[in-house]
């Protein structure tokens, strides 16, 4: 973990997705970009990999949805049939009507919940983690990119100005 | 411009003369007399597989009666002969009602589309929405068979109103005589109130059509906003007006179908039935002209958002569906719980398969988002979705009409495609009218470039 970044400053979204285009034209490593807001199309301009939580949430929710119709089974029917307005419940498919708000909200409440764990674990975030952002103003209204370098600090440093960064620093490794 | 392909105009042709056939031909062999429509019946029995089952239930169930009914067998065969002919001159009015029925819900399926088309559009400009202004011009074109297609409807309508047909049980005063609930009923539902009201109900309708369309062409041309502005407060106005003669026309023109009958959220379902229907028939007609290399302007995103459109609003249909079949099915009041009865025994193929269609396969199909940005999967889930819900017309009007009489053959279909051809050929023709981008419209550039 001995490489060395160099930091860029940006005021404006907009600036900051044109920058990002050019940064990869030339072939420029990003390795990261911290916003204080989501910029729609930045994953696109980034090159990044497509998110799969879409397929978790089908997956979480096709859960949630056993687990209700297992939970709602054992409940009103095995554990403790009752008669409800004329309709004992003896039979899972002769009740299932009503049945299908609990199906309903249980699938919601798996799926959503278990996104937002998904999430979490896979952006390693816990309560009382260290924020991981270099500059506490990107939590505020600037843009930060963090570009690996390789013995090209003037280069970056002209191509960064050029495409409209308000700041642009070297920090110090202090890792190792 | 778009013109009017001769191929597709000569399809339009080809299925309005086959639907025609269809339709005369149910006509003509429409029962005249008790005797005919017990003959009809009778062979059906021999015939039909469907008729064998029914006869075999209703053997079984004889059987065990069997032993408690020898006794007074003798008193009740007087009763039961009486009983009898009541049944035979229902009969003969479910099989006389069955053409009419055919040619009514395809008629008012295909009108729906277009009013629902028109709710979406009116929304769209009441929303100053950015992204749908590219598809304007399609919209309008759905719309202009508003008025052709309502007055079909009312004409069936006035039809029943004339004791041509007896789709409107209350329409008839031996009826309503021997009725007390429907006798309740008669200052709301009587002929000249009711058909007062469908045109009522048109005219409004087609006077926001008519007015936005010009507002529409005139912004084409024009240097300022001010056609755009009054067709945003005509549309908003609009919006309020149709919700409450939306609501009114689903009563009156299919709830009423079932005079005891009601339910209170069933305006909605009507409402997202058509609106879902609207949407998908823009998407599909969208997608007919970007393949034939017009509105080379609508990008994916935009069939995209359509594609969004249907799956939410299939979601909202099953929603209202589903609110109205459990309160009735878990209340189980008897003068509620018929209606869902009538459709489970008796409809059982039509009323879940159309879930099936409905919800279960757009829900699957269009869960994904690029399945969304596909052509093909909008295709092949609008298809589904049309069809489901010539269902769901088919199961509020046929249980009333028509009772276990019911048959999808040669008048439903002829019925089907008399109106498939009469849509395409009006709807096509209203394309060619107008160019396909409504170039004036001021939130065209974001429209243009909007993007996913």
């Amino acid at each position: 973990m001995s490489n060395q970044v160099i930091h860029a400053l940006y005021d404006d979204d907009d600036t900051l997705l044109s920058a990002v285009k050019e940064v990869r034209a030339k072939k420029h490593h990003i390795e990261e970009i911290y916003t204080p807001f989501p910029v729609h199309g930045l994953d696109k301009a980034m090159g990044l990999e497509e998110t799969r939580i879409a397929i978790m949430a089908f997956i979480y929710g096709c859960i949630g949805f056993g687990v209700a119709v297992a939970m709602i089974n054992f409940i009103m029917i095995e554990d403790w049939p009752q008669n409800i307005g004329g309709k004992p419940s003896f039979s899972f498919l002769e009740n299932m009507p009503a049945f299908v708000p609990v199906m309903f909200e249980m699938t919601v409440f798996f799926a959503a919940h278990l996104m937002v764990i998904t999430f979490y674990l896979r952006s390693r975030l816990w309560p009382f983690k260290e924020a991981e952002n270099p500059n506490p103003l990107t939590t505020d209204d600037m843009f930060l990119m963090e570009i690996e370098l390789k013995n090209n600090e003037k280069e970056l440093t002209a191509l960064l100005k050029e495409t409209g960064a308000v700041e642009i620093t070297v920090p110090e490794n202090t890792e190792e | 411009m778009y013109t009017f392909s001769n191929k597709l105009r000569n399809l339009a042709f080809a299925f309005m003369a086959i639907g025609l056939a269809g339709l005369v031909y149910g006509f003509l062999s429409a029962p005249k007399t008790v005797e005919d429509a017990k003959a009809m019946v009778a062979t059906e029995h021999h015939e039909g597989g469907h008729g064998e089952e029914h006869a075999d239930e209703a053997h079984a169930e004889e059987s065990t009666h069997d032993a408690h009914q020898t006794e007074d067998h003798s008193a009740e065969a007087a009763h039961g002969e009486e009983h009898d002919a009541s049944h035979d001159e229902h009969l003969l009015h479910q099989l006389q009602n069955k053409p009419w029925a055919a040619l009514y819900v395809a008629a008012f399926f295909f009108f729906m589309i277009a009013l629902g088309t028109l709710a979406f559009y009116a929304i769209q400009r009441a929303a100053q929405a950015g992204w749908s202004p590219v598809l304007y011009r399609v919209m309008e074109g759905i719309t202009a068979y508003l008025l052709p297609g309502g007055i079909i409807v009312i004409a069936i309508l006035a039809m029943s109103g004339f004791h041509m047909n007896h789709l409107f049980i209350w329409m008839d005063p031996e009826v309503v005589a021997h009725d007390k609930l429907i006798a309740g009923k008669v200052a709301f539902l009587n002929v000249p109130f009711f058909l007062g009201r469908a045109v009522f109900f048109l005219a409004g309708w087609t006077a926001y059509r008519f007015i936005s369309r010009k507002f529409s062409l005139a912004q084409d041309e024009a240097s300022d906003n001010s056609n755009h502005v009054k067709n945003f407060r005509l549309s908003a106005g609009f919006l309020v007006f149709f919700i409450v003669t939306e609501s009114i026309m689903s009563w009156d023109w299919i709830m009423s179908i079932d005079p005891h009958w009601f339910s209170t959220l069933f305006g909605w379902y009507v409402f997202a039935s058509m609106f879902v229907s609207g949407i998908t028939a823009i998407a599909l007609i969208t997608i007919y002209l970007k393949s034939k290399g017009l509105l080379e302007f609508v990008n994916d995103s935009h069939i995209h958002d359509l594609g969004k459109f249907m799956f939410g609003v299939s979601v909202f249909w099953t929603y209202l569906w589903f609110s109205q079949f459990m309160l009735i099915w878990y209340s189980n009041i008897p003068e509620e719980v018929t209606y869902f009865i009538t459709r489970i025994e008796d409809y059982n193929i039509t009323f879940f398969g159309m879930i099936a269609m409905n919800f279960l396969f757009p829900l699957l199909i269009l869960m994904n988002s690029d399945y969304k940005r596909t052509n093909y999967f909008i295709i092949m889930a609008g298809i589904v979705i049309i069809l489901g819900h010539y269902l769901d017309v088919f199961n509020m009007i046929m249980p009333s009409a028509v009772g276990d009489q019911w048959f999808i053959g040669i008048p439903e279909i002829g019925g089907f495609f008399f109106f498939l051809g009469l849509f395409i050929y009006i709807v096509f023709t209203a394309l060619t009218k107008a160019p396909l981008l409504a170039k004036g419209d001021p939130y065209m550039g974001e429209s243009e470039r909007f993007h996913y």
